[in-house]
């Protein structure tokens, strides 16, 4: 993994300092709330309904065992003793004091972390394939070139008062786990018909209150063309993103207006002037970065363990997938147990966690897009001990990509922008499913959640979304049928009026139902759902409801 | 009947004005204001500097949070509901 260099350090301890400065003038009353807003939301520091929340960077979701020990310490020196993992692979903390906030920021320089850029109008943390350098179907690590996008990226003087915020994801492996077409960028590693390495760029994705599936801008970037091409797609976007509406500010709303068509030659144009400058990528220091990545290897290769409890072997099914090492297995650690909160876990839930990957994960732990996280190198024969030791942390779930592997947003139980909870209804569905066994014979399926239309559970992209609406001081929810997140990535369709509550988790139970009904043999949920249309779920959403 | 909350600058609690002009975390003891009086203080609590971080007025009655906002200051008054036991039809 990236270790950090004196820039990293100086520039992390500095920043700290300045926001100590800033806290403690704002508490003299040397600053006002309205000056002190835009610099601690720099910092990645919000003020929610009970508290202010601290959001962590983690860079493209990859932590080393020390990092998450202090995460651990976090949660149990200066919040309630848990943390909360997102969607963007990042960790918030929902009760931080702001006069601790320096201390907090202090302890996660010691291990080469921060807040910085976790929220305002800049470039956030990359996103990246959680099984990056580990799964079997990778055509190119995404780590070291999410790593050069970082470090280009953080505190960057002409992209820090950008329109609106941007988020940029890389990919390398043939199925999309880092939503590249969900992206403000998206950056999908490729081979040319020459065998070289590259991107295929994507740009204007995004979620939110105008759902966008993001549009091919370039076929074939070349590695070393990367941050000249992304600085001159970024500059475009900020010389005319929309400023003067909040709604219309980000790069979607200027490719719908400008046409792709219209937006890449802009792009060009610009990228024409730079593109043989400063910002081309050396080749040694692309090799340099690519160093701090290596793969792990071993010797005396053990095959999957056939052997053990049924629900080890039922974790096997669903929680482990294939290392492109033999002998080598990635393991999802689900935070998903039946009725919990998605995403949370504890201070000695990650302390086992950070335990585990020191002794069994090569020192390397990622948090997943879906709230989970992933041990990427685990031997196959520590597959049982590791499985073990979750089982008695609470933390060996075996639902990874089932039903009951929701992603929900706070909501209303914690955001200040929600109109309506989003945990509760999480935790019910997923009751519901597990008391019908639905979720294990439903097999794959993605249910998302979002307590308003900002859409931070991503239930656009939810092969079953759900998204909480205030009706005159009442909780509806509306359900969203195909959308999906990867490279058959699609914006779902609302599929009738806003169910009450406590209607939802009967509702999805019967979609699940009438999928076992109507699927033909192995048919997958959504292939099902694009086979029949949502029409075909209606009946069974609303049925009971109108009796 | 009406009252001023606000969240409080050291750590983010929710507060309500009282009848002193101070500022508790007990909804019962925060200052029963009609309309008209909430309208007049709000700006007066703007302009205070120290405590309390926008200063808002929200809807009272005998029980508690009202209006149409009532399950939102529900929810900041009790916390939050992501407990083991799902009462999903009233916070």
């Amino acid at each position: 993994m990236y270790r950090y260099d004196e820039h990293d350090t100086t520039l992390v301890r500095e920043r700290i300092e300045e926001f100590r400065d800033q806290i403690e003038r704002r508490m003299g009353g040397r600053l006002s709330e309205a000056e002190f807003k835009p610099l601690r939301l720099m910092n990645g520091v919000y003020l929610q309904l009970h508290a202010y929340m601290l959001r962590v960077a983690i860079p493209y979701g990859s932590l080393r065992s020390e990092q998450m020990r202090v995460l651990a310490h976090l949660a149990r020196t200066y919040d309630r003793g848990y943390g909360h993992f997102t969607t963007r692979q990042n960790i918030q903390y929902n009760w931080p004091a702001l006069t601790d906030i320096p201390a907090m920021l202090e302890d996660l320089a010691e291990v080469e972390m921060h807040a910085i850029q976790t929220s305002g109008n800049c470039i956030r943390n990359v996103t990246a394939d959680p099984f990056a350098g580990a799964a079997r179907d990778e055509l190119e690590d995404s780590r070291p070139w999410a790593e050069i996008i970082r470090q280009w990226s953080s505190l960057h003087p002409e992209f820090t008062f950008l329109p609106r915020k941007f988020k940029i994801a890389v990919n390398g492996a043939g199925e999309d786990r880092a939503g590249i077409r969900v992206h403000d960028i998206g950056l999908q590693i490729v081979q040319n018909a020459q065998g070289q390495l590259g991107f295929e760029v994507w740009v204007g994705g995004g979620q939110g209150r105008t759902p966008r599936l993001a549009r091919k801008l370039k076929d074939f970037l070349e590695p070393q063309d990367l941050l000249s091409y992304l600085t001159a797609a970024l500059r475009v976007y900020n010389a005319h993103g929309r400023r003067d509406n909040l709604y219309k500010a980000r790069i979607k709303i200027l490719v719908d207006a400008l046409g792709i068509d219209g937006y890449a030659a802009e792009v060009e144009e610009e990228w024409s002037y730079i593109r043989d400058g400063e910002l081309k990528l050396p080749a040694g220091e692309i090799a340099r970065i690519r160093s701090f990545f290596s793969r792990p290897s071993i010797s005396d290769p053990a095959p999957l363990p056939e052997a053990g409890p049924a629900a080890f072997r039922a974790w096997l099914d669903t929680n482990i997938r294939p290392h492109q090492v033999d002998g080598l297995s990635s393991a999802v650690i689900s935070l998903k147990p039946i009725g919990g909160t998605p995403g949370d876990a504890t201070a000695e839930q990650m302390d086992l966690v950070a335990d585990l990957t020191e002794r069994y994960g090569f020192d390397e732990v990622r948090v997943t897009p879906d709230q989970n996280l992933v041990l990427p190198h685990v031997r196959n024969e520590d597959l049982f001990p590791v499985w073990s030791a979750l089982r008695e942390a609470g933390l060996a779930t075996a639902n990874a990509g089932l039903a009951s592997d929701i992603v929900a947003c706070p909501g209303l139980d914690y955001c200040n922008l929600a109109n309506a909870r989003s945990i509760p209804v999480a935790q019910a569905i997923s009751e519901t499913l597990d008391a019908e066994g639905l979720a294990q014979a439903a097999g794959e399926v993605t249910i998302k959640i979002s307590g308003c239309i900002n859409a931070c559970g991503h239930h656009h992209v939810a092969h079953i979304g759900v998204l909480g609406v205030d009706k005159r001081g009442e909780e509806f929810y509306q359900i969203t049928l195909g959308g999906a997140f990867g490279e058959d990535a699609a914006i779902g369709e609302i599929v009738g009026k806003g169910l009450a509550a406590d209607d939802v988790p009967p509702a999805i139970a019967r979609i699940l139902r009438a999928y076992l009904d109507f699927r033909d043999e192995d048919e997958r949920f959504i292939d099902t759902l694009r086979r029949l249309g949502s029409d075909a779920f209606k009946e069974a959403i609303y049925a009971d409801l109108a009796a | 009947m009406k009252t001023l909350t606000a969240n409080r600058l050291t750590d983010g609690r929710v507060i309500y004005r009282t009848a002193d002009g101070q500022w508790t975390t007990e909804l019962d003891e925060a200052q029963r204001l009609s309309p008209e009086e909430a309208a007049e203080l709000l700006p007066v609590a703007e302009a205070e500097f120290g405590i309390a971080v926008g200063p808002y007025i929200i809807d009272l009655d005998e029980a508690g949070p009202a209006g149409q906002k009532w399950r939102r200051e529900t929810i900041r008054l009790a916390g939050p509901t992501t407990g083991t036991t799902h009462v999903l039809g009233a916070a």
